[in-house]
């Protein structure tokens, strides 16, 4: 082949050239091999073994796993997850999709009050934790507040009651992500078709009913994506629950993602923790798995 | 200015998925213009990018000057191109967009200067050097992707369908001056472009491709009178050619195509005589300027009326549309020609004009006539009968 | 989408539209407007106003007291922010160039990889990595946290570059290597010239993220190394002494005002990055 002779033929700097870009992604690719997978199988065998305050090499199969499921305290946490989860996605999406349309309505200062409403994204869970431990201080927050604005029986002392606190870490995170939603709406519903909405309009719609059967309708893939970064934000929370409550009282407040560094890094029992970092993975592959599978067969029907 | 040659170049993807470009042979001569035409995915683009070194090749050789360049990357090849998207680096402006290729060779600073002082006064575009990109319109931007393929004075120049995205009287001026940049520079030129029209009026050479192979390689006019195949007659030529499926008759030991307008019947006599055409499923070809009006005395040419469907009148010509063993067929007529729709019309044409395909392969079966006997404007005024 | 729901002009349906918007504006104000008046109160002040009160006295004796004990965590999210933002865009950039414009076979497989970064929970991967810094003698230290930071912030730069490069015709490579540029001068000259937007995109992005980092803080960092985040929480959540709610919030704001500024400067930038991150990530 005359090809290969040619290739001879290439200076030393041609072949350099020609090996350059892979070799400018072999350091990334390295990591993601390690980094990402490596790690993650690492942490998969230590979830198999019987490892403590050091990690130990001795094979105990599914006892781990076993252990977990038999702890209350893993229980707790898993349950506050669907709890947390379920409201903190359902109200962050009710709540984002109502400003969005009604940012939607040729407000006047719509940048200005879009600017308001997405600030707490760029702030810390720490930070929103430790503001909203506050707020929610029984005694002195909220709850003197609206008493000393003449609301005599006022009571919120969620905080400290183990049945309520989760709701508290619940109103902390839609205050921080529910803005974030209205921006992915709003850009949404920037780029539906306007002779949609002129045709609905022509077929005598009224504006209510055109938004609530053809608009958001329409904005289903934006809905889609909403779903799985709010999902993913409740599964990974972490900080929120540590500046807030440190997952108590007791542990009546814990998530996972609390568990999961209690266990592996306070109380010594790594093989347990993997585990439960494990489940959690597992959690997200199931909510990932059938969103990119959808995803990809859309675009082959485009 | 260089010759150009291809060697049964070939290039593929990866075993089993099907070749790209299949044994491709071409050679053109120093200062010449060849076409690559073809509808989208015939591989000219491919090809060209072979060329340039941006691809390589899987089997054959380039050679520029009988020297082979497969194996050199693009800088090395000294080859110049001008892209679709005229690819004008955004964030200069005109003047380095130009100067750019020959920094990058070292060239000295002065020397660039004057480069840019002589491309920029040879395209118009001196008023524009200080511009970005973003700044100017499409034509300007077409001229400054050609200066800065001039400016490098390679010994090819690649057009890849550098006019498709301007619109239609840009296009039809930038290409008389293509044209005039040509006759004047002479530089070896390859151009692809998937529009006939560009084939027609640019090229010394054009080569036809289909599914990565070349159909047919010639001269425009070769290529337009003497089509190897029924894409080749199909793809050059506006209003396309007319395709009638029929099959050929034998009578008194000549053979006929019968032709039947529905309410008249002609036998069109075939100028050759081939035992293995009779009886067989051809497709006759007939372009629609060789399609006339009968004169008022006969001249022995066999005629026939039929009813006009459809008039289409494009201001230089007028179109007919006529029914002919059940295809449409169009007749290019003068613009004065008094007709309606439902006239009926005698129409007439040269059986040695006609051509014959294979209904299944498509090849062009025995010359019929010798079309290259004919100088072939005379015989179109002939026929068009003006 | 710009056909108002009631009729224009002044009308109720467009006074309870205005009354709803305005009223969101107060609920995501109030924290921030809590925190602030909170920090200029003192702690008598505290006990006997209310969230809302204007301080009797406005001191500064909060900032003073909560800079003293967070200050010098303050330095150290820095020295990790810088170096991990700048380094982990350069990689993306490069990344994103190589995935768009030199695709070789298997690079679509690797990004399908690096992608899933995006989505993996750092749990699964906090043991092994802080062995390897342990291994590397770079536990506890700011330079491991940098480390970790590029690592995982590796998904997002890539994800970014890469969306944008694709968008750029690849003829301008092309053109370029016909002009007999090379790779790097084709990156350097042509490409990151014209990537100014999704640069401050990612800077801004990374920034925040890093800077908001809690999990990679509070495990790979103990001691003298932690980043403002853990340093905020240890106070915070500190069961000894008498609870300063002014230092708290003092420390709070500290520890959240330069992604606020950056937020409140270049906010158009920090909305494209998180819509990119959702719609492609």
């Amino acid at each position: 082949m005359s090809t290969v002779a040619a290739f001879n033929k290439a200076s030393p700097l041609d072949a350099l050239q020609r090996w350059l870009p892979k070799l400018v992604l072999a350091p990334s690719m390295l990591i993601v091999l390690v980094g990402f997978y490596g790690y993650i199988f690492w942490t998969f065998l230590l979830s198999f073994t019987n490892s403590s305050f050091m990690p130990s090499y001795k094979w105990v199969g599914l006892a781990q796993y076993a252990k977990l499921l038999e702890n209350d305290r893993w229980w707790v946490a898993s349950k506050n997850l669907m709890v947390f989860g379920g409201l903190f996605i359902s109200i962050s999406l009710v709540v984002g999709v109502l400003l969005a349309v009604l940012l939607d309505q040729r407000i006047r200062r719509e940048g200005f009050i879009r600017t308001i409403y997405l600030y707490p994204m760029a702030l810390s869970m720490i930070v929103t934790g430790t503001a909203w431990k506050w707020l929610l201080n029984p005694g002195l927050g909220l709850d003197k507040l609206l008493r000393d604005w003449g609301w005599e029986g006022f009571r919120l002392d969620w905080l400290v009651d183990p049945d309520r606190v989760v709701y508290c870490l619940v109103i902390a995170a839609v205050w921080q992500a529910s803005g974030f939603v209205m921006a992915l709406f709003l850009a949404g519903l920037r780029g539906v078709d306007p002779s949609i909405i002129r045709a609905a309009q022509v077929d005598g719609a009224s504006l209510p009913s055109i938004y609530l059967r053809i608009v958001l309708p329409s904005l289903r893939p934006v809905f889609f994506s909403a779903l799985m970064i709010l999902a993913h934000i409740a599964i990974k929370s972490f900080d929120l629950v540590a500046a807030m409550t440190a997952g108590g009282p007791g542990y009546a407040s814990d998530l996972p993602a609390m568990f999961m560094y209690a266990f592996t890094f306070s109380r010594g029992q790594m093989g347990m923790g993997s585990a439960s970092a494990i489940l959690m993975l597992g959690a997200i592959l199931s909510i990932l798995v059938p969103y990119l599978y959808s995803e990809l067969r859309n675009k082959r029907h485009d | 200015m260089a010759t150009l040659e291809l060697r049964n170049v070939n290039k593929t993807y990866g075993s089993g998925l099907p070749d790209t470009l299949k044994n491709i042979e071409l050679k053109i001569d120093s200062g010449e213009f060849l076409i690559l035409v073809g509808p989208s995915g015939c591989g000219k683009s491919t090809l060209m990018n072979c060329i340039a070194g941006l691809e390589q090749i899987s089997g054959g050789a380039i050679l520029v000057d009988d020297a082979d360049i497969s194996g050199m990357s693009p800088k090395d090849r000294d080859i110049a191109m001008v892209f679709q998207s005229y690819a004008l680096y955004p964030t200069m402006n005109v003047r380095e967009n130009i100067a750019f290729g020959l920094k990058i060779r070292k060239m000295p600073a002065a020397a660039i200067e004057e480069e840019v002082a002589r491309v920029s006064r040879l395209l118009q575009i001196e008023h524009l050097l200080n511009r970005k990109p973003g700044q100017l319109s499409g034509g300007q931007q077409q001229r400054v992707a050609m200066g800065r393929a001039l400016a490098r004075r390679p010994k090819i120049y690649l057009f890849d369908e550098p006019l498709s995205n301007l619109d239609a009287k840009l296009r039809v001026e930038m290409r008389t001056e293509i044209k005039l940049m040509h006759q004047r520079l002479k530089t070896t030129t390859v151009y692809v472009t998937h529009d006939q029209i560009e084939a027609m009026t640019l090229g010394d050479k054009v080569a036809v491709m289909k599914d990565g192979l070349i159909q047919q390689f010639g001269t425009p006019q070769q290529i337009y009178n003497d089509p190897a195949n029924l894409f080749v007659a199909s793809f050059i030529g506006s209003p396309p050619m007319n395709f009638i499926p029929l099959r050929l008759q034998r009578k008194d030991s000549r053979l006929l195509a019968l032709l039947d307008s529905g309410q008249a019947r002609c036998e069109l006599p075939m100028g050759i005589d081939d035992a293995g055409l009779e009886e067989r499923e051809v497709i006759l070809g007939i372009r629609p300027e060789q399609v006339c009006l009968a004169p008022e005395q006969p001249n022995g040419l066999p005629s026939i009326r039929a009813e006009v469907q459809v008039i289409e009148p494009t201001g230089p010509d007028t179109l007919v549309f006529v029914n002919l063993n059940g295809s449409k067929v169009c007749c290019r007529l003068a613009p004065d020609c008094p007709v309606q729709v439902g006239d009926n019309l005698n129409l007439q044409f040269d059986p040695a004009r006609v051509l014959l395909f294979d209904a299944v392969s498509g090849e062009r079966l025995g010359v019929v006539g010798n079309p290259q006997a004919h100088a072939p404007k005379d015989n179109v005024a002939q026929f068009k009968g003006r | 989408m710009t056909k108002p729901l009631a009729s224009r002009g002044f009308s109720l349906g467009r006074l309870a539209i205005y009354g709803t918007l305005l009223l969101a504006c107060a609920v995501y104000l109030i924290p921030l407007i809590v925190m602030l008046l909170t920090s200029f109160k003192s702690p008598e002040d505290i006990r006997t106003g209310n969230l809302l009160s204007w301080p009797e006295v406005i001191t500064g004796i909060g900032w003073i007291k909560a800079w003293d004990t967070v200050g010098g965590y303050f330095w150290n999210s820095v020295k990790i922010t810088v170096p991990a933002v700048v380094v982990s865009t350069l990689l993306g950039a490069l990344n994103g160039y190589v995935l768009s414009m030199w695709r070789f076979r298997g690079s679509q497989l690797f990004f399908g990889l690096l992608l899933f970064g995006c989505f993996l929970p750092f749990q699964t991967v906090l043991l092994p990595a802080s062995f390897t810094l342990g291994k590397l003698g770079l536990a506890s230290t700011t330079t491991g946290l940098v480390l970790v930071h590029i690592v995982y912030g590796l998904a997002f730069t890539t994800l970014f570059f890469r969306n944008y490069y694709t968008s750029v015709p690849d003829a301008l490579v092309r053109a370029a290597r016909l002009d007999g540029a090379g790779f790097f001068t084709i990156f350097g000259r042509i490409l990151l010239p014209m990537s100014v937007p999704i640069i401050m995109v990612c800077l801004i992005w990374q920034f925040t993220q890093i800077w908001n980092d809690f999990l990679f803080g509070v495990v790979f960092a103990s001691g003298d190394a932690q980043p403002i985040t853990v340093a905020l929480n240890n106070l915070v959540n500190t069961s000894t002494g008498v609870k300063e709610y002014n230092v708290d919030m003092a420390a709070a704001m500290i520890a959240g005002l330069p992604t606020l500024l950056v937020y409140v400067m270049a906010g158009k930038y920090f909305l494209r990055g998180l819509t990119a991150g959702a719609v492609k990530g």
